[in-house]
């Protein structure tokens, strides 16, 4: 059962201010959503990687660790989009 | 006057070739239908300024005997792809602003062959829904039925097709985004093999779900961009190359395996039911034989993509934080502009996330991501048995036509929508939807053709020689 104070420390844990109007709401959507999805329980077998790794099952194909490009080429592209700059940094409230 | 209705990507290209009109003549044609329609459809977030520059160029080029096929074709893209310098926004307030500094590999293909790009359309938020009314900017209204929804989540995109405003769109598709907005519009959407278009510049949503389709008005056209947009990339780590495949399977030897119990379930809409059986005996008049297929673990299928695809969202989306990009909403200290800034997310975003935070949270991990990891195991295995019965399976793309603006309030009744669409990409296979008629009323319907991994081809070889 979701109620509100769990849909509370969700959203706390997920970084996102929920009013309490919309935890009661999310709790009620949710726990109708997770009663459906409940459904998958019933599958048997547990979280292990399955056999049969065929050639067309999707891997993560990693590159070598060479050739990197020009070192600072994006920085300012990447930097401009930022909401708050300091010259080459990205700037934040006081973290400690 | 050029007639945009029956006009197809390769009618275009002869007519650039032997000089009837131009491409600029072509795009000015397509900005005049988007000024005169825009307004009360809401398909495009923003139609580019430069689109008769674009043009010339690609005027240019025809005229130096260089065009590509897609050369001087006007495309409406998605608002979640990007296009380097242009703004893109996933129709979400959190990207408000945002510029993309950057083009997405499809983009840049599109790009090298000197495609035209009209402007972003509309979406339901981050991909999330199939209705568009997700979106933070309005609902893209259906073209067929102005007060219903255009489906979603690449509404805008699908919607641009049917109302003549772009000749072919891209759109993304990680539960049915690209063919159920493609049927409720009554054009082509196609979904590929997972990994045979690059995700590189696509905002990711369920990034082992996530696939960018072409949604047009043949399934030629979508064979043409697609053959433009596929291809292995670098910048893309799950990226494959598709196998090439015998493409050459006449009909009349054709196997279609219909999942019975399944497609006939409740929730079906009886005009739906009676459409996708007279689609079946069409495709038995042209020499196809239509056999029942038991895929016992399809009844696992949506609850298995609605812990996946949030549970995959609630991490991808953790990089909106208001701290890189985007804007930043002002909280009383570090941690409360993440608060204040995440709030931006839509509703359905906000669900999502708290769905997915709470599948992939420490107590419940096993009894929900892991039992769907399973699940999702078995319905590969499935499929992989069925497919050696039969070539394609059949089902209808939606279990209903397009529904009213605000018909549907309640989420999980819009996620059950998805039933049909789901299960390809939780295997990563290929569907296409194609138009299969209208309903009494006039909305159109779609058929949905599913084949094995990297069979593409196939789906669009047997797609031609029928519709």
């Amino acid at each position: 059962m979701i109620d509100a104070k769990e849909i509370e420390h969700l959203a706390e844990l997920a970084r996102i201010e929920v009013g309490k109007e919309e935890t009661v709401a999310l709790a009620k959507d949710i726990e109708a959503i997770l009663g459906y999805v409940t459904l998958v329980q019933k599958v048997a077998g547990g979280t292990e990687v399955p056999d049969g790794h065929t050639e067309h099952t999707p891997v993560n194909v990693m590159r070598e660790d060479v050739n990197p490009h020009e070192s600072g080429i994006y920085t300012d592209a990447l930097l401009s989009l930022a909401p708050e700059r300091d010259g080459q940094y990205v700037k934040v409230k006081k973290i400690l | 006057m050029i007639d945009l209705k029956n006009l197809t990507v390769k009618k275009a290209h002869t007519a650039f070739i032997k000089n009837e009109y131009s491409a600029l003549d072509l795009s000015e044609a397509y900005l005049k239908n988007i000024e005169a329609k825009n307004k009360e459809l809401n398909v495009y977030l923003e139609v580019f300024d430069d689109v008769r520059e674009q043009a010339k160029e690609a005027d240019k080029k025809i005229k130096a005997g260089k065009a590509e096929m897609l050369t001087g074709i006007p495309l409406a893209i998605k608002d979640n792809i990007l296009i380097q310098g242009r703004r893109v926004g996933a129709a979400s307030k959190i990207l408000d602003g945002y510029v993309a500094p950057y083009d997405a590999t499809a983009i840049k293909k599109l790009k090298d062959a000197g495609a035209v790009f009209l402007g972003r359309t509309n979406m339901d938020e981050f991909a999330m829904g199939g209705s568009t009314e997700n979106s933070a900017y309005g609902v893209t209204k259906n073209p067929n039925d102005t007060s219903r929804v255009s489906g979603g989540s690449s509404g805008g995109s699908a919607a641009a097709v049917a109302a003549d405003m772009a000749l072919a769109a891209l759109g993304s598709d990680t539960g049915g985004s690209v063919r159920q907005p493609a049927s409720f519009c009554g054009v082509v959407g196609f979904k590929p093999t997972y990994g045979t278009v690059s995700r590189s510049g696509l905002i990711a949503f369920g990034s082992s779900l996530d696939c960018i389709g072409p949604i047009t008005k043949t399934v030629e056209d979508a064979e043409i961009v697609f053959d433009c947009i596929r291809g292995e990339d670098s910048l893309d780590s799950t990226s494959v190359e598709l196998p090439k495949t015998n493409s050459k399977h006449p009909t009349k030897e054709l196997k279609i395996g219909v999942p019975r119990g399944f497609v006939e379930a409740d929730g079906i809409d009886s005009e739906v039911l009676k459409n996708f059986n007279e689609s079946l005996e069409g495709l038995k008049k042209t020499g196809a034989k239509i056999v029942d297929v038991d895929v016992p673990s399809l009844q696992y299928a949506l609850a298995c993509y609605y812990i996946i695809a949030p549970a995959e969202a609630s991490a991808n989306l953790a990089r909106f934080d208001g701290v890189k990009y985007g804007p930043r909403l002002s909280g009383e200290n570090g941690i409360g502009d993440y608060f204040k800034t995440r709030a931006l997310f839509g509703p359905e975003v906000r669900r999502r996330i708290i769905l997915g935070t709470y599948v992939l949270s420490a107590g419940y991990y096993d009894a929900y991501y892991g039992k769907a990891l399973a699940a999702r195991s078995a319905i590969c295995a499935d499929f992989a048995r069925s497919f050696e019965k039969v070539d394609i399976i059949a089902v209808p793309t939606s279990p209903t036509h397009a529904w009213k603006i605000g018909e549907k309030s309640d989420p999980l009744s819009v996620y059950l929508a998805d039933i049909f669409t789901v299960t390809a990409n939780i295997v990563g296979i290929p569907a296409i939807s194609v138009p299969s008629g209208k309903t009494k009323s006039g909305l159109p319907l779609g058929l949905q053709l599913i084949a094995p991994v990297g069979y593409d081809q196939k789906l669009f070889d047997v797609c031609k020689s029928i519709f």
